[in-house]
């Protein structure tokens, strides 16, 4: 037993070392190095301002722009810090909802917010992304249909004809990648941008 | 379910087969100490920490020292990780000033991390200092991965030698594992990540003004060093609350394919190791068998489950046709869900890219049966290799039973002092798992924190117990934490872990000291389809003996309350 002490130690911080400042240094230092902009969080910037992440997501609410999906994310109550209030998009404090399937908290949730989306372009089926929170609450795409569906809304807002905002749509849409992995995908922040500059 | 998705299924397999060949024999070389392309550069740095030591690598310990050196080892990574996360305040690297981590979190964290498990009753982004992160969890992650497969090379050379009373070296076992194997991966695997949008920064967090004004506070860190050996370890722990569902911890589909293969790939390798080091190639290959057929039936069941729309969503007017995607990611969809769920839950590894919680009953179903049969499909790195030879060991024996003869294998008699070990091994995960749970549903210590009512709120207790004592470490994330669950899940995952490794090395160490008996007619062959057959059936009728009735009271009741349009 007791001579196992010194290996034991000295394999530990020689370790620590090694794996626990050495390595993540020297990463450090290459990131910044090859890949500054992603390894600082691929920041936008728009008239010298940092408006977001191209990776996070952000809670949109006017008309004139994209929505993204709803988000779980929380954050301290200022008044009782043992309790949290709902703030959607939380970068700093990332989670679900965690809902069981056989929730009501979930069916009730989902149910206000279809009536609220058919109310806004009726007829149409409403894709699943856009009542459903992402495993994060900071998931930064939605479905081309879900991108879909807001066109008829963001255009009247925007008085712009509904081809330009479906263009835009299409133009940043981005496929499954190698044409197999996961989903296509529309970020919600670029699309947005895009808007903005397109006038309107 | 699609033929896309089917496709990205089988594209994910095939990479692993054919990493596992290569990969298995640089393993191999590695652990044998043999000279590898690294060794000019490494090689220093190996011998430094020997001398420094006091070790002599080629010295050969009995299973007991072997056991002895690997627990007094984890004692002192214990209190190190301990000592930093209780004293991160006044550590440097902390610019999101984090608080001090209070005793009992910081206990069940430490445990959490030393046993490969990984369970975090925190959200890394609002706890974890930088320094916390990287030298205390991340070298845990490096360490408990390197110590999972040291090992289970220990076991496999019990296989492998004959009349000898020695496994190896501990400590040499250690350093070349971490040196050769996970350190440069990792290297390659973290700066792959970088380029695809995972963060490598000092900073604590950048300040954005949103396009509609409001102030939005992005969390950074060094999270793409930490992020490559969470995967490559089997570790899983999260830098962010979220995991790999979030965005910077999991940017793309290139990323997450690579997450996949990382999680999957040491444990395959390990089965090739395996079969070289007993010098029958084909024995590791029957292993691997077995370990994926048990993955495309997992994989199946929960795509087909989460390609459902959730029929309580459908009926107030959500369109089916994405499937369940509440805690899914646009970017992943239903296919890289389902996959990474089983994947992770496979192997001991237990990062998420999605919300088990809120998966449909049986979709959820899938990773928690996963982690109650062991963790032997590929499993943790190391622990996946072992644990299934373990149900080998039974096996044969219920083949020697049948044909009335002492069951071999390898051309190792097995006797019953082997087979009472392997019974202790196995059995003592369901008794920490299901006896802890029952614990739990009835304590009001305990219910305070579940948060989903009805059956849902048993498989969320039952799935925290199932997941520490199989040192996987995902979880239904509703529960919350407190001083209860951070003792007794402590208590689960030291459980889990040392309660099968003692007994494992013990096996070998008996193993090692037996004479080799050559194959003769009556020798039940151990790399056939009969084998992988018995083995899988062996398996599955353990684990479906012990854990049905849980299954049943838990997602089984849910599913059926789900059609019925019940909700709770």
């Amino acid at each position: 037993m007791l001579r196992h002490i010194r290996p034991a130690l000295v394999m530990l911080i020689g370790i620590s070392v090694i794996t626990g400042l050495i390595y993540p240094y020297v990463i450090t230092g290459l990131a910044q190095a090859i890949f500054p902009w992603q390894a600082s969080g691929s920041m936008i910037e728009r008239d010298g301002k940092i408006v977001g992440s191209a990776l996070i997501g952000q809670n949109f609410v006017g008309a004139k722009y994209f929505h993204g999906r709803p988000s779980a994310t929380t954050e301290p109550d200022p008044k009782d810090p043992t309790k949290t209030v709902p703030t959607p998009y939380a970068a700093d404090n990332s989670a679900g909802s965690n809902l069981a399937p056989t929730a009501k908290a979930l069916v009730d949730r989902v149910k206000a917010d279809v009536a609220k989306l058919r109310a806004e372009n009726p007829g149409v089926p409403v894709p699943g992304d856009l009542v459903t929170t992402s495993g994060s609450g900071l998931d930064p795409d939605i479905s081309p249909a879900a991108a879909d569906f807001q066109v008829p809304r963001v255009a009247k807002a925007r008085g712009m004809p509904q081809a330009t905002v479906r263009g835009l749509v299409a133009a940043h849409t981005a496929p499954r990648f190698l044409g197999i992995f996961g989903e296509a995908r529309v970020n919600v922040l670029e699309l947005n941008l895009a808007l903005d500059k397109a006038g309107g | 379910m699609t033929v896309n998705g089917w496709l990205q299924i089988a594209i994910f397999a095939a990479i692993i087969i054919a990493l596992t060949r290569p990969l298995g024999g640089y393993l191999t070389r590695v652990v044998g100490g043999e000279r590898t392309f690294l060794t000019p550069v490494l090689g220093p740095v190996e011998r430094g920490l020997y001398r420094l030591a006091g070790v002599d690598p080629a010295e050969e310990q009995s299973w007991l020292t072997y056991a002895v050196a690997m627990l007094v080892f984890k004692i002192a990574g214990f209190l190190l990780l301990y000592a930093i996360l209780r004293l991160q305040t006044v550590l440097p690297l902390n610019p999101a000033g984090q608080g001090p981590i209070a005793p009992a979190l910081a206990f069940n964290t430490a445990v959490s991390f030393l046993t490969n498990t990984n369970w975090q009753f925190y959200a890394g982004e609002t706890t974890m200092s930088h320094l916390a992160q990287m030298l205390g969890l991340a070298v845990q992650n490096f360490i408990s991965a390197a110590a999972g497969i040291a090992i289970a090379v220990a076991f496999v050379r019990g296989f492998a030698r004959r009349s000898v009373k020695t496994l190896g070296n501990f400590w040499a076992d250690l350093v070349r594992i971490t040196l050769y194997v996970l350190l440069p991966l990792c290297a390659v695997g973290a700066l792959v990540i970088i380029w695809q949008g995972v963060p490598q920064t000092f900073a604590g967090s950048a300040e954005a003004t949103t396009l509609e004004g409001a102030k939005q506070v992005i969390s950074l860190g060094p999270v793409a060093s930490q992020e490559a050996i969470k995967m490559l370890g089997t570790n899983g722990g999260g830098f962010f609350n979220a995991n790999s569902a979030h965005p910077f911890e999991n940017p793309t589909n290139l990323t997450n394919l690579l997450q996949l293969v990382a999680i999957f790939s040491l444990g395959a390798a390990l089965t090739n190791t395996f079969g070289r080091m007993v010098h029958d190639e084909r024995q590791g290959w029957a292993v691997f068998a077995a370990m994926g057929l048990l993955f495309v039936v997992g994989v199946a069941a929960c795509y087909w489950s989460e390609s459902h729309a959730n029929p309580a969503l459908v009926a107030v007017g959500m369109d089916p046709a994405l499937g369940n995607m509440e805690g899914k990611e646009v970017r992943f969809g239903i296919t890289q869900s389902a996959l990474f769920a089983t994947v992770t839950t496979d192997a001991s590894c237990g990062a998420v890219n999605s919300m088990h919680e809120s998966y449909l009953p049986l979709g959820g179903m899938v990773p928690l049966a996963n982690i109650m049969l062991g963790e032997i499909i590929f499993g943790g790195v190391g622990s996946g290799l072992y644990g299934f030879l373990l149900f080998a060991i039974v096996a044969v024996f219920v083949a020697g039973l049948m044909v009335g003869r002492t069951p071999e294998y390898l051309g190792k008699k097995i006797e019953a002092r082997e087979v009472k070990l392997t019974m202790l091994a196995i059995l003592c995960l369901p008794l920490f798992m299901l006896g802890f749970t029952a614990l739990a549903v009835v304590l009001p210590a305990a219910l305070g924190t579940i948060s989903a009512p009805g059956p849902h709120g048993f498989t969320e207790a039952l799935y925290a117990y199932v997941s520490g004592a199989g040192n996987n470490g995902s979880a239904f994330a509703g529960l919350g934490g407190n001083t209860f669950w951070d003792i007794t899940m402590g208590i689960d995952m030291l459980a889990g872990r040392f309660l099968v490794i003692i007994p494992a090395l013990a096996i070998a160490g008996a193993m090692a000291a037996k004479k080799t008996v050559p194959p003769s007619a009556g020798t039940f062959p151990t790399h056939g389809p009969l084998f992988v057959g018995l083995t899988v059936g062996v398996i599955l009728i353990v684990g479906g003996l012990t854990f049905f009735p849980s299954l049943a009271l838990g997602p089984i009741v849910e599913h059926y309350a789900m059609n019925a349009g019940t909700l709770y």
